[in-house]
């Protein structure tokens, strides 16, 4: 086959789809955060310790109830984003009359409590999640192998967050959810229950989280520490695609995974920083990122 | 669900980051103290003269350190409202930089942690640059962002001697006289570098650019109006902190003899945060205090290994709920003194 | 359940060094030899290093037995910050402490070296991979037990070229670890004729997903990938590699990973990795006795290689004491170590062995396959034996150190 760029062909074709299974990953955590914060105003830093208490749940779920893998792709979202409802009860809901910056410093105190208890439960070595065996193996494109469970995960994660947002834009509920946010003493005169649907919507948020959990656990390693490295790196797709913007936190998530992907392939060294340069660039051209309202 | 959809911070009714209810009635002490203040500063004094006879004077050397630190942190969040969650960025390369001079250069101690002082000053240009474009929860995330950058250099780049870090960074001589190899004298070059950055920073704010930083702060938009350029005010502002947070880590790594990368870390600027946040965020001598709690309750709770993270979380959470002013914020309050 | 004993673990080490803290008001007794596990109790390390490190320096003084001085262990968490580890040796050193064992983590470990030096008291190191804690580095107050970047790589690198693995592709950590791994391993496949295709170097510690450069590896061809990473990095390397099928074309080696971390990657993923040790608990029948007395103390599982490592350097260190008198040994690290370097060495743990002059321990080291499931009798049942390489063979040779003890 041809080179591009000096790359076989197969090689970067595939380092593209592998791109894009990453991007499933960020897209999927970047619209739990941009959810959470165009609705709600707060900027979720347990939102890592939240990805992985759902891979946590997972494999809890197996251990210790024999409950397998499809079964908790609902069950481990649903426990979690209970959890996030009772963190918003107790803790987040006293801030909202406050300085956003609060709520930022709150959740990341939840997130230190979260992993460091987790981690004096289960150690930091990580405990083993096997893959389900209808998605074991491995599709044979030609120009690499596909394993079959990655491209589960792209369409999961695709089928996720177009159902969440076509929720959030299309639907009454999410009508409500976005008038809310701007005004929300009238939506409540209208009869809308807005703080049970502000807790529901973290709850969501939260669970969104979760789910993304749930998928990474048979790929990656199940350990406490599992949400933090992802979570600086969701912040700046968020940043880039604009806070508020719920499509373009899913597209830019996509797009960076897949930039990052190229990265891997021509320079490898610098793929942990191509998305925080980016960052850089975007906010110098366009303070309001990519798709976000200013 | 009333949200204050602000994306600048502080007002006058207090519901900024920061924003301590002034007392009523303030008795004016000397070079801008208040009285309290200055009583306050005594008290300090008389602690780091008497200190390093009773405490050990290399936990002391730490805590003034990162007292500093914390002080060159509270400056942006305190005066100018603006949360710097990178801020690790600027007090390890300071540290990377200081202990190249000394070791690799063989430059005096003086010299190095002016080498690192300028250098985290340089970097705090650029990124305050790239960050003072946006506000608020914005800004935070942004210096956070470069800060992890700053760090994945850090860990690549040779100089920095990678997971190793700089090790046996010599003391050297001060002014190329004076050894500095006992503790009990460098505890004294510490405290005096210590002195003067707090009373540097005490300086800046009672300036007429700080006066012009707390109308900033206030209502950016008046102080536009007014013909002042916000934007310049506050880079520099975001400057001179990395600069003073520079000097602290230099500071620290020649006291150490190391400088590795958990001095850049995102742990380590949210270790600032909490430190400020306890102390009292915009008080002149919350960071202060907060740094000898949280230092303290590293190294005296250090058999407790596995917890300390949690507890930490738990500060946060406490502070943030409940304790928002701080210690030092909640005795000026109940003192009716500003602090 | 696991909770349970971990709890009554740390309430019986919270105790002991409740008994022991360093800050209680004890006059001190110049009859009572001072022991500090310094390591990671809380963070990333905790498993292969942490409490069982603890346990296992508890173990060596309890089968050393009474000869005529006390013996008390204290332990400390370094959080893996070179500050707080120096801060916390420092304190110890002023305030009595004879000696500090353990000290995972290079950065740290090296910054405690300095300050045993310094105050010329003993450094035992069993849980830092970093050679120049022997090399550039080495000091007449150190000694390095357990293992070093050099073994790993010879062992490794050099075993599974003589089996046929003679063209590599590295998949390596971009920071100094990682390439001394890469590097030094590497050298010894050359050196027995074998090739090194290529190698991708990804940023550290912020990579979870290695699949596009397993893709790279399988696109060179090569018979064996090298991972110069550890612990989670290579956990989820191996991972990635099975779903791809890397495994069916080439032989995977772990340049640094324990049976800790093959419990949590599991026998399904980790059957047929090859990696080396210097210490298993089944090697031998004293290795099983050995982890017969610890076990049900070390959290109901074997000893892992790092505890192992305290065990036998601490055990060794008790010896010299007992033989130079308790008031020598506290006097000075130097006169300890030299004492110990004249001593033949003999643990259940490692068996017979010496210390070299740099400070080097030397004991065979172990290439181990990871069973199969179905070949696993018990749950800690992981590895079956492949090659052994002798201790004066597989350390780095004395004079190639740069170690100034050894120049002059």
């Amino acid at each position: 086959m041809d080179d591009i760029f000096g790359i076989p062909a197969p090689l970067l074709f595939g380092q593209l789809l592998l791109g894009l299974i990453n991007g499933a990953f960020y897209a999927m955590l970047s619209l739990g955060l941009a959810v959470i914060f165009g609705l709600l105003n707060i900027v979720n830093m347990a939102h890592g310790a939240q990805f992985m208490m759902g891979a946590f749940a997972a494999w809890m779920l197996l251990a210790w109830f024999g409950i397998g893998y499809w079964w908790a792709l609902i069950i481990a979202p649903i426990i979690v984003g209970i959890t996030g409802i009772i963190l918003e009860k107790l803790f987040i809901s006293k801030l909202y009359k406050l300085d956003h910056l609060y709520g930022l410093l709150l959740t990341f105190g939840l997130a230190l409590i979260i992993e460091g208890v987790f981690r004096n439960e289960f150690g930091s070595s990580g405990l083993p999640y096997r893959i389900p065996a209808e998605l074991s193996g491995a599709w044979d494109l030609g120009f690499m192998f596909m394993p079959i469970y990655r491209g589960w995960v792209v369409i999961a994660a695709l089928v996720l967050c177009l159902a969440t947002w076509l929720i959030i834009e299309k639907t009454r509920l999410g009508a409500y959810l976005r008038a809310a946010t701007e005004r929300a003493e009238l939506v409540q005169a209208f009869g809308v229950n807005v703080p049970r649907m502000v807790t529901l919507t973290y709850g969501f948020g939260v669970a969104l989280a979760a789910v993304g959990g749930v998928l990474a656990a048979p790929i990656y390693s199940v350990n406490p520490q599992m949400g933090s490295n992802l979570i600086i790196v969701v912040f700046a797709v968020v940043v880039i695609g604009g806070m508020g913007s719920i499509l373009g936190a899913i597209l830019t998530g996509f797009a960076l995974g897949v930039v990052e992907g190229l990265t891997k392939v021509f320079w490898p060294e610098a793929s942990a920083t191509v998305i925080f340069v980016i960052m850089a660039i975007v906010l110098v051209a366009r303070p309001a990122g990519l798709f976000g309202r200013a | 669900m009333s949200v204050e959809t602000t994306t600048s911070p502080g007002t006058t009714t207090g519901t900024g980051i920061g924003a301590i209810p002034a007392p009523a009635i303030q008795a004016e002490g000397a070079w801008g103290f208040s009285r309290a203040q200055l009583a306050a500063l005594g008290v300090m004094l008389v602690f780091l003269a008497v200190a390093p006879f009773v405490l050990y004077p290399v936990f002391l050397m730490k805590l003034l350190c990162f007292a500093l630190f914390a002080c060159a942190f509270n400056l942006l969040i305190g005066y100018v409202g603006l949360l710097s969650f990178g801020h690790a960025a600027y007090f390890g390369m300071g540290g990377y930089l200081a202990g190249h001079a000394a070791k690799v250069w063989g430059l005096t101690p003086e010299i190095s942690i002016i080498i690192g002082a300028l250098t985290a000053g340089l970097l705090g240009a650029v990124a305050g640059w790239i960050a003072i474009r946006r506000q608020g929860i914005y800004f935070a995330m942004i210096t956070l962002a470069l800060a992890q950058m700053v760090y994945f250099f850090c860990v690549q780049a040779p100089f920095t001697g990678g997971e190793d870090g700089i090790q046996a960074i010599p003391r050297g001589k001060l002014f190329g006289v004076i050894p500095l190899d006992s503790d009990l004298t460098m505890y004294w070059l510490v405290a005096a570098i210590f002195l003067g950055g707090f009373l540097l920073i005490h300086r800046i704010i009672h300036s007429p650019y700080g006066m012009v930083l707390k109308s900033i702060k206030e209502n950016e938009p008046r102080a536009t109006s007014l013909g002042y350029r916000t934007d310049d005010y506050k880079l520099l502002a975001f400057i001179l902190s990395a600069t003073l947070a520079g000097v602290a880590g230099a500071t620290k790594s020649l006291v150490f003899g190391i400088a590795t990368l958990t001095d850049v870390h995102w742990s380590m600027s949210g270790e600032v945060v909490l430190m400020t946040l306890v102390g009292g965020l915009g008080t002149v001598f919350g960071p202060v205090i907060g740094a000898g709690v949280i230092v303290g309750m590293q190294n005296y709770l250090a058999e407790m290994g596995a917890w300390v993270t949690v507890i930490q979380g738990v500060i946060f959470v406490i502070c943030v709920l409940a304790f928002r002013r701080g210690l030092v914020g909640e005795l000026a309050n109940w003192l009716k003194v500003k602090l | 359940m696991a909770i349970q004993r971990r709890t009554l673990l740390a309430a019986g080490t919270a105790a002991v060094a409740a008994r022991s803290g360093f800050r209680s008001a004890r006059a001190q007794a110049a009859n009572t030899i001072r022991i500090g596990v310094l390591s990671d109790m809380s963070g990333p390390y905790r498993d292969t290093t942490g409490p069982g490190s603890v346990v296992l320096t508890q173990q060596a003084v309890q089968d050393f037995g009474s000869r005529g001085f006390n013996v008390e262990v204290l332990q400390a968490d370094h959080q893996n910050k070179p500050d707080v580890g120096a801060n916390i040796a420092r304190q110890w050193f002023d305030q009595g402490v004879d000696v500090v064992v353990d000290l995972p983590t290079s950065s740290v470990a090296l910054a405690v070296n300095n300050i045993a030096r310094e105050k010329n008291k003993v450094h035992l190191n069993s849980g830092a991979a970093t050679s120049d804690l022997t090399g550039t580095q080495c000091s007449p107050n150190t000694v390095h037990w357990t293992y070093d970047t050099y073994m790993l790589a010879k062992s490794t690198g050099a075993a599974i070229v003589k089996t046929g693995g003679d063209s590599w592709y590295f998949i390596t950590a971009d920071y100094a670890f990682g390439h001394a791994l890469e590097r030094d391993t590497g050298n010894f496949v050359r050196a027995q004729g074998g090739r090194v295709l290529g190698a991708a170097r990804y940023p550290f510690p912020a990579t979870t997903d290695f699949s596009a450069f397993l893709l790279q590896a399988q696109a060179s061809r090569a018979k064996v990938l090298g991972m110069a990473n550890a612990s989670t990095d290579t956990v989820n390397t191996i991972k990635a590699a099975r779903e791809f099928g890397l495994h069916r074309t080439m032989k995977l080696a772990a340049l640094l990973m324990g049976v800790v971390d093959v419990k949590s990657l599991g026998l399904e993923s980790g059957q047929g990795l090859l990696l080396t040790e210097s210490f298993y608990w089944d090697l031998n029948p004293r290795t099983r006795a050995l982890t017969e007395r610890v076990r049900a103390k070390n959290e109901n599982r074997p000893p892992a290689m790092v505890p192992a490592g305290c065990y036998g350097a601490v055990l060794h260190y008790l010896k010299a004491v007992a033989e130079m008198g308790v008031a020598q040994a506290k006097a000075s690290g130097v006169d300890a170590v030299a004492r110990m370097k004249a001593l033949p060495c003999d643990d259940d743990a490692f068996g017979p062995g010496t210390i070299r002059a740099d400070g080097r321990k030397l004991h065979p080291a172990f290439l181990f396959e990871v069973k199969a499931p179905a070949e696993s009798r018990n749950p800690w049942d992981l590895y079956k034996l492949a090659a052994t390489t002798p201790g004066e063979e597989v350390f780095r040779p004395l004079a190639d150190g740069n170690c100034p003890l050894v120049r002059s």
